[in-house]
């Protein structure tokens, strides 16, 4: 099947001014019976039509939980949105009433998942999976479904589609599951695909082959792509954008050439230096020292500054705004501008 | 049996030492809290429970009257007459008299002691084997594991009350103690096996243990491993089990009674005096319904304490 | 698929030979005299000891003669003829009788406990923590813990003698109104297990990552649940069920006899009652087969639901 299949859909109606998709000064906090943890503090991240957008950061800073605020998937309790707007082609998605909110679910914005093998309903055939979303959303015929479900696995690169169509997913290896995925999320052509650290469940020449198709199929269908990650590897042949965050917010955000070449925080800055590279033989590699914060007990002022090798005083005493450094850069650091010029680590 | 108290008595100090505030103490956010040990928490979690202090109340109550059923009456559930047939209540009978016309209240404190007596000892019978079962299949693996499992899983297929029914039909004497013996050993050598099943999964946790390791190359020999190190670690959860088997041993013997094949007259057993009271409940249903609630209390007190404490020490699906 | 269901059936074989095995030889070996084993204590006439002697080859003697009279008993059994009863009646002729009746009562007892227990157990489940769930636990575990021999009695005194709301007792020939008190007395038991069972089940599925899945492709909430959720969370409830089925058809001692439901428990009461040896011998072989049936079919019915379970 020829990937014309899946017509690119039309350039998305952007009001003027506005973005496809803006996140505006989003707080999560998650209420236990342990206490309040505030698991985002304010974090703003747009996207235009067709671009990739990498969002970036360790486990537990807050970047899926974005992911799933835009989606609207969030598990209430204990997870709370206390304020912020999510506006979609100029829509406040957070004001919508549930049954318009589920309309753009998988239309406009799908989204793909970490663990395919968990991700997929374990009793059900793949083809079914598939199917239910065109059935159910778009009221597809059982054959008409069954088709483009076919068609979908094609895109997908899965082969053989048509005969697995009948196959459940404990049966497919770990890439094919997560082409499973993708071609779900593909099923209604969304304008938006987050991928929230889609290739993590694989093996390394497998993530490639991930990462290779979500980039080819980005381009070919003309959508939009939030990639969540924690591996600044992955993220530099695919996005356009990256937004680093730490402890819920986001400490920097630049695009990819500018980013990789002078990163403006200390935090990217250490993320950077721990990557093992190929000039770099023997000795030890960096690494950043310290663990991330307990979000129920998030340092005062700069959240990093316990772990930070440029900490002054006024990183304990005050929360630095986002300085803007030019090109669309902002760091959330007191000394961003020396952190950039600080060619020496 | 010693160790069997040590090792509950230094839990129970545990359980004392572990609470580090008041119970009810709002936890303070973004202040470090002192670590806990898990009986400490489940200690915590127990003390706030109401069903946890009922049923603890009604167990202590029912061994007392097993144990010294004088306290609860003066009357003798053997001294019937039948002038007194379905009597109104008089004198210590405060529940009138059964068609017998024994006193029923009498009769109804006097027989927590042969269903007690029968689930206790039942009770430490399955926890014997389960324990010895468990241990030897959970340590060893392997064939002995393969063996024993297979085992458990034939004996778990087993109807309950048809086997019991066919072992305790092939009981000939009538003799208080042989029945009651029998029971037992008919309850036991059928209800071990979910216990033998909990006790083999936390013996296999504990034995991939580092300590049970570091015993091993110090030169400790199996007898030992399993005895110091392994034993202390399968008996908690054993005991919660027992506790819930208790209940249900209980009630099994009861019902093999009302069936007339647990135990039999002259004994006095909950289960035959249900049965001989629903024959007359036309005439009295008191007879009927209060040896039914004194069981149902008793198992129902039984089960809850087990349930409660299994809750406190497994949060994880309340 | 098809190998799953031939080692089953194989390993079902051999658990029929072990386990009649066992209730024959609990029944007949190393007893004194073994025609009165089967009598009890009841006087036993010189035509009952040659019918017996003749039926069971009791002429035979040492362990040779014991695996000739349990092959000759399997033979029977196999072929259908459970000989006579004491009391001169063929128990063919008794079960045949009993089992539609037990049926009946069995599916009574499992629409009640399918009905109340899996719907308040889903309902449970989805508002996990909510007063309804506390109370539907609080409730359950008073019915599993209250006897079956002090609900049974309770309930046909006060639902059926004192306030007159059920028939107390069934006739020769119950119909579905004489069955349905008895029916929700054998079926709270199972109620109150399915529905813990059921609450555990959806309460686990509705955290599994699959139904954000589910979320995501924007399906509205209800088909999330009933379809996604319910799929999974049934699988551990309906082989629950399965076993249940074949227990309260051989299990319903208690409540056929309190109630005189002239059903098979009914009949191995009055056997135990009356001290009727061939007649418990030959209910109880044939509930360890209707037993053994009900698993097997319970495995097939978990693998046919549980696509994991048959590629292994």
């Amino acid at each position: 099947m020829s990937q014309n299949a899946v017509r690119p859909t039309p350039a998305s109606p952007t009001p003027p001014g506005g973005h496809l998709l803006e996140v505006r000064d989003l707080h999560v906090e998650f209420r236990t019976s342990e206490g309040v943890a505030r698991v985002i503090n304010g974090v703003s991240y747009h996207l235009d039509p067709g671009e990739t957008l990498a969002v970036l950061g360790e486990s537990g800073s807050g970047k899926s939980v974005t992911a799933q605020a835009v989606m609207g998937i969030l598990d209430t309790p204990p997870a709370h949105i206390s304020s912020g707007a999510i506006l979609y082609s100029g829509q406040d998605l957070l004001t919508l009433p549930e049954a318009q909110r589920r309309q753009v679910r998988g239309k406009e914005i799908a989204m793909i998942f970490q663990d395919a093998l968990s991700a997929l309903n374990p009793v059900f055939p793949v083809g079914w999976q598939i199917g239910e979303t065109l059935r159910q959303r778009l009221g597809m015929s059982r054959a008409d479904a069954r088709r483009r479900s076919v068609e979908l696995m094609d895109l997908v690169q899965i082969p053989a589609a048509a005969k697995r169509l009948g196959d459940h997913p404990h049966q497919f290896s770990g890439g094919m599951r997560q082409r499973v995925m993708i071609a779900m999320a593909l099923a209604m052509e969304p304008k938006v695909l987050i991928a929230d650290e889609p290739t993590t469940a694989l093996d390394v020449t497998v993530q490639a082959q991930i990462m290779d198709l979500l980039a080819d199929l980005r381009r070919d269908l003309d959508m939009a792509m939030i990639l969540i990650t924690h591996d600044l590897g992955v993220v530099a042949d695919v996005a356009d954008r990256i937004a680093v965050m730490y402890a819920g917010r986001i400490v920097e955000h630049a695009d990819v050439r500018s980013l990789y070449r002078a990163p403006a925080h200390p935090y990217t800055k250490g993320l950077l230096n721990s990557i093992p590279r190929l000039d770099q033989r023997g000795g030890k590699l960096a690494t950043i020292r310290g663990l991330p914060p307990n979000l129920m007990r998030i340092p005062s002022g700069c959240p990093f500054h316990p772990r930070c090798p440029y900490a002054q005083q006024v990183c304990v005493d005050v929360v630095p705004h986002d300085l803007v450094l030019g090109d669309g850069r902002t760091s959330a650091c007191h000394f961003a501008q020396e952190v950039r010029d600080d060619r020496a680590s | 049996m010693s160790d069997f108290e040590t090792v509950a008595a230094s839990e129970n100090q545990a359980a004392r030492r572990g609470p580090s505030g008041e119970p009810g103490t709002p936890n303070q956010v973004g202040q470090p809290r002192k670590p806990r040990s898990l009986t400490g928490d489940a200690w915590r979690d127990l003390r706030r429970k109401p069903i946890f202090w009922i049923s603890l109340i009604l167990v202590l109550l029912v061994t007392a009257m097993a144990a010294v059923p004088g306290l609860f009456t003066s009357n003798n559930p053997t001294d019937c007459a039948l002038s007194r047939q379905h009597a109104a209540p008089s004198g210590g009978a405060i529940f009138g008299y059964d068609f017998q016309g024994c006193d029923t209240y009498a009769r109804a404190v006097y027989g927590a002691r042969a269903s007690l007596l029968v689930g206790a000892l039942s009770a430490l019978l399955t926890g014997a084997i389960a324990l010895l079962v468990g241990m030897l299949a959970g340590y060893f693996g392997g064939w002995v594991d393969a063996v024993l499992s297979r085992v458990i899983d034939v004996v778990l297929g087993i109807p309950l009350l048809l086997a019991a029914i066919v072992l305790l039909k092939r009981v000939g004497s009538d003799s208080a103690t042989v029945r009651v013996g029998a029971v037992i050993f008919v309850l036991a050598v059928l209800g071990w096996t979910t216990a033998a099943r909990v006790v083999r999964s936390s013996v296999i946790t504990a034995r991939e243990q580092d300590y049970v390791a570091a015993a091993r190359m110090l030169g400790a020999g199996d007898g030992r491993i399993m005895w110091r190190h392994i034993l202390p670690n399968a008996l908690a959860p054993a005991i919660v089990v027992l506790t819930i088997a208790l209940g249900s041993f209980i009630a099994a013997e009861a019902t093999l009674s009302f069936l007339g094949i647990g135990l039999q007259e002259p004994t006095i057993s909950w289960g035959i005096d249900i049965n001989n009271g629903r024959v007359h409940m036309r005439e009295s249903a008191t007879p009927l319904v209060v040896p039914s609630a004194f069981l149902a209390l008793t198992v129902l007190a039984f089960i809850m304490l087990g349930d409660a404490i299994r809750d406190a020490f497994d949060p994880k699906l309340r | 698929m098809f190998r799953f269901i031939v080692r089953r059936l194989l390993q079902m074989v051999l658990a029929f030979f072990g386990t009649t095995l066992i209730v024959y030889a609990l029944m007949f070996a190393g007893q004194g005299d073994p025609i009165q084993a089967l009598a009890g204590e009841r006087p036993v006439t010189a035509a009952q000891r040659a019918y017996l002697t003749e039926k069971y080859h009791l002429d035979a003697t040492g362990v040779g003669g014991f695996f000739y009279r349990y092959f000759d008993y399997i033979s029977n059994l196999l072929r259908g003829d459970l000989g006579e009863s004491l009391t001169g009646r063929s128990i063919g002729d008794i079960l045949a009788a009993a089992w539609p009746v037990t049926i009946k009562l069995a599916l009574i007892a499992i629409a009640v406990a399918v009905i109340f227990g899996v719907t308040a157990g889903v309902l449970a489940g989805i508002r996990r923590g909510s007063i309804f769930d506390n109370a539907t636990l609080l409730l359950t575990l008073l019915v599993l813990g209250i006897p079956t021999i002090v609900l049974a009695p309770l309930a046909q005194y006060f639902l059926g003698v004192k306030w007159q709301v059920f028939p107390p007792t069934a006739g020769a020939d119950p119909g579905f109104g004489a069955l349905l008190l008895p029916g929700i007395v054998l079926g709270s038991l199972s109620l109150a297990t399915a529905l813990r069972l059921t609450r555990t089940s959806v309460a686990e599925n509705l955290r599994a990552d699959y139904v954000r899945t589910a979320r995501s492709k924007g399906l509205p909430s209800r088909r999330v649940v009933s379809v996604h959720v319910l799929r999974n969370s049934l699988i551990p409830v309906i082989t629950f069920l399965g076993v249940e089925v074949g227990n309260l058809m051989s299990g319903a001692i208690i409540t056929e006899g309190v109630f005189n439901i002239p059903g098979v428990g009914f009949n191995l009461f009055r056997g135990i009652r009356t001290e009727d040896g061939p007649l418990v011998v030959g209910i109880v072989s044939v509930l360890v087969v209707v037993y053994l049936v009900a698993n097997l079919v319970v495995d097939i019915l978990y693998a046919v639901l549980d696509p994991r379970i048959r590629y292994e």
